[in-house]
This record gives C-alpha cells, sequence and structure tokens, in this order.
C-alpha cells in the first residue's frame, strides 16, 4: 500500500482545495490518520473509494469522539535581561483549545487486500456547529454508525438519508457517550458502592433520626 | 378441605387407596405444565436455550413449551439484559400473560442491572416494574441454575393455597395482575420505578 503521505500528495493533486493534515498517534498502535476538511470530504471520500490503485470500498467502522475544552499549561525556562544581569526566568503559558468532535472512519479495501486507512473529520464546535458531511452516499455501510454516532455523540451528519436516534429513545434529550454527560441518579440501591458512586449512593442514605435536644441538657450543680 | 393427617394417609396408601385433595391434585397439575414465554433478550439467553434443549432438557419437568405468544404462556423467563429501551416492551409482555403468572429473573442484569449497572441505558432490574418470583444470580446462570430456579418455582406453586386468607395471589381479586407501562422520558424511564412492586432491602448505613 501506498504511505500515507503518498496518499495525501495524490488526493492533493485530485482534489483541488482539500485541506489534509496527518495526525501522528503516538500511542503502541502508531496508527497516523488523515483528517480531512468538511468542505471536500464528499469528494476526498469518493477519490479513496474509486482510484484504481486505492479502492477503499470497504468502511468497516465509523465512530465518534468527544473532545472537551482543554487548557494546556507550559513552562519553559528563558534567559532574561533583568537589570542588566541574564537570569533564567521561568515562564508559563497557557493555551486554550476549544472543545470539538471527532468523526473517525476505517478503511479497507476489499479489491487489493490492503488498510487500514483511516480518516477523520472535525466538528467546528460542540454545540451549534457539531456537523459534518455524511460519507453513507459513498459507503453505505455508514448509514447506521453515522446513526448512532448521531445518537451518542450528537453530531449532525448533513445529507443523511434518515438521521434518527438508533440505541435511545426518540424522546430522549441527552448524547450519553459526551465526556460531560451525567446519567440520571437512579443509584438508590446500592450494596456495595464505592468512590464516585459512594458519594452518590450518600445521598439515598436516610438522614439519621434528630437528635431530641437531650443532649443539650446538662446538670446544673 | 381439612388437611389429611400423614401417617393416615400413607397407611391407606400402603392398603391401595390413594387419598388427595383438590388443591394438590390442582396444583400437582399447574406445576408440571409450566409454559415458559418464548424470549430471550442477551447473553442468558443462550444458557435457557441450553437448557430447553436436549443435554439439559428441561422438558424433565414440564417445561419444554415455549410459548411465542404472552396470552399462552404461564412463566416469564427474563433471560438478559433489560434496556431502559425495552422495558416498557417486557411490562407490556407481562400484562397480556393470562394469570396464573410467575417471573424468574435470570442473571445478574436481570436482577440489578449487572456489570451495566453503572450505565445509562439498561434497566437496574426487572423488579422495579413487575413482580419477581425466583431470582437466580450469576452472569451468565448456568442451565442446571435455570434448572433450580424451575423448581423452586414449582415448590412455590405447590404450596399456594387456593381458599383462605393467604390464597394464591391471582385467585385474589383485591391483587393486581397488570402493572403500569412506563413511558419514556427527556432522560430516563418515568417513573424509574413502580414503587408499589419494587421493594429494595433496606440497609443502614452511616452516612
Ligand atoms: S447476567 Fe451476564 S450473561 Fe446474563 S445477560 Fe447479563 S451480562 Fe449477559
Amino acid at each position: 500500500m501506498e504511505s500515507l503521505d503518498e496518499i495525501k500528495a495524490r488526493i492533493e493533486d485530485a482534489v483541488p482545495g482539500a485541506k489534509i493534515d496527518i495526525v501522528p498517534n503516538p500511542g503502541p498502535a502508531n496508527q497516523p490518520s488523515l483528517l480531512i476538511d468538511n468542505e471536500h470530504a464528499p469528494a476526498i471520500a469518493q477519490f479513496l473509494r474509486d482510484d484504481p490503485a486505492l479502492r477503499f470500498d470497504f468502511c468497516s467502522n465509523v465512530t465518534g469522539v468527544d473532545w472537551l475544552d482543554r487548557t494546556v499549561k507550559k513552562t519553559v525556562k528563558v534567559k532574561k535581561l533583568i537589570d542588566g544581569e541574564e537570569k533564567e526566568v521561568t515562564e508559563t503559558t497557557e493555551e486554550h483549545f476549544p472543545g470539538y468532535l471527532e468523526a473517525v472512519y476505517h478503511l479497507y479495501s476489499m479489491t487489493h487486500k490492503q488498510g487500514p486507512v483511516i480518516i477523520r473529520m472535525r466538528t467546528a464546535d460542540r454545540v451549534a456547529g457539531a456537523r459534518l458531511p455524511s460519507l453513507t452516499s459513498i459507503w453505505r455501510s455508514a448509514e447506521l454508525q453515522e446513526r448512532e454516532i448521531f445518537d451518542l455523540y450528537g453530531i449532525r451528519f448533513e445529507g443523511h438519508p434518515d438521521l434518527r436516534r438508533i440505541l435511545m429513545w426518540d424522546e430522549f434529550v441527552d448524547h450519553p457517550m459526551r465526556k460531560d454527560y451525567r446519567e440520571p441518579d437512579d443509584y438508590e440501591y446500592e450494596p456495595t458502592p464505592h468512590d464516585d458512586v459512594l458519594e452518590k449512593a450518600k445521598q439515598h442514605y436516610a438522614p439519621r433520626p434528630q437528635l431530641d435536644g437531650a443532649e443539650q441538657i446538662t446538670a446544673k450543680l | 378441605m381439612s388437611e389429611i393427617d400423614e401417617a393416615l394417609r400413607n397407611e391407606l396408601q400402603r392398603q391401595g387407596v390413594w387419598v388427595t385433595s383438590m388443591q394438590e391434585l390442582y396444583n400437582w397439575g399447574r406445576k408440571n405444565s409450566i409454559w415458559p414465554l418464548q424470549f430471550g433478550l442477551a447473553c442468558c439467553a443462550i444458557e435457557m436455550i441450553a437448557t430447553a434443549a436436549s443435554r439439559y432438557d428441561i422438558a424433565r419437568f414440564g417445561g419444554e413449551v415455549f410459548r411465542p405468544s404472552p396470552r399462552q404462556a404461564d412463566l416469564m423467563i427474563v433471560a438478559g439484559t433489560v434496556t431502559k429501551k425495552m422495558a416498557p416492551q417486557i411490562v407490556r409482555l407481562y400484562n397480556q400473560m393470562p394469570d396464573p403468572k410467575y417471573v424468574i429473573s435470570m442473571g445478574a442484569c436481570a436482577i440489578s442491572g449487572g456489570p451495566f449497572k453503572q450505565g445509562y441505558n439498561v434497566l437496574k432490574g426487572i423488579d422495579r416494574y413487575i413482580p419477581v418470583d425466583v431470582y437466580i444470580p450469576g452472569c451468565p446462570p448456568r442451565p442446571e441454575a435455570l434448572l433450580h430456579a424451575f423448581m423452586e418455582l414449582q415448590r412455590k406453586i405447590d404450596s399456594q393455597k387456593l381458599t383462605g386468607a393467604s390464597r394464591a395471589e391471582h385467585l385474589d381479586p383485591a391483587e393486581p395482575s397488570e402493572f403500569p407501562v412506563p413511558s419514556f422520558g427527556e432522560h430516563d424511564l418515568e417513573p424509574p420505578a413502580n414503587r408499589d412492586v419494587f421493594h429494595p432491602a433496606k440497609i443502614e448505613r452511616q452516612s
């Protein structure tokens, strides 16, 4: 299979204007992926599927990722001139990254027995801008999985033929796989609570009987 | 209907006279022909299927006629994970079963939510909405455990009274045989439990 850099270069040739980044994966799996821009995503997907050398005709898996707002603190030592003397000062910079949602597609080629190539798309934010183009028209197998991402992460896939909830009921309002989701509190009976479940269960403990004030009576000598 | 002295009955039986009571005969017939409702929910259902197949053979106990309609079933084996999306359907099926009806709650999931207890989507025990006769712990319980539960249920049926103040629930018009079906709320089922049915153990704890 061509390397990811080669694929990236060929996509940029074939789809003018496409913006593609390679996202490295520092984990043991070491599977870097292609971050593609939303506007050209359908064209890029079509190219990956139809190019005779690539032919990624099988989308095996689509999944969502939730990235919360992050603040990264960096501490650097810099040399500065203070009162004419050169001193080493530590400086802390804070960088703020707004949160976003991601859809990740794993592609294989049945024709050439190769893969996977992983592509990602990012939403603008986690609220109103949580929209991505649907790739169901390219890979039919993405239909149910995009519905699942819509249900659990709340990404709206534009152009999806049937975007309804799939696992939760239609009346449900939350997106349970988001990292800031809080499940309903129905832990009133918990035989062996511990850690944060214990904290939750404590709210359901029956209050101890009120003291009747007798403990305040002291003998007057 | 007075109780017969056990010794006298044995003596009579030795002489070739078999004495019984209406209640005994009736319960004997009922307990040896329990038709379960044919449905399974998750991995526990595989064990239930194994129980019904030839190796474990639930037919030895008269429970082999799995009915695909609640109208013909006596026993609901809740075998597996009850998701919140599924729970109203389970209650509805229970309501559609004719009296007398019994429920076996099979496996950790059906008892309490099991491995998914801390999740958002699984009902934490079917006994929140319908009364359960026999609980089987395990994940999954072996077929022998289901057979044991089945025998426990037979023992229960055998001991049920037909008349009097302590008669079986299905013979008491004051006892409900249908329970409200929960509805889908915005965050959870509503109500999250039926307080008339659900009586969790009270644990004294210091906060
Ligand atoms: S109790 Fe265990 S085996 Fe049974 S349904 Fe739940 S997870 Fe599956």
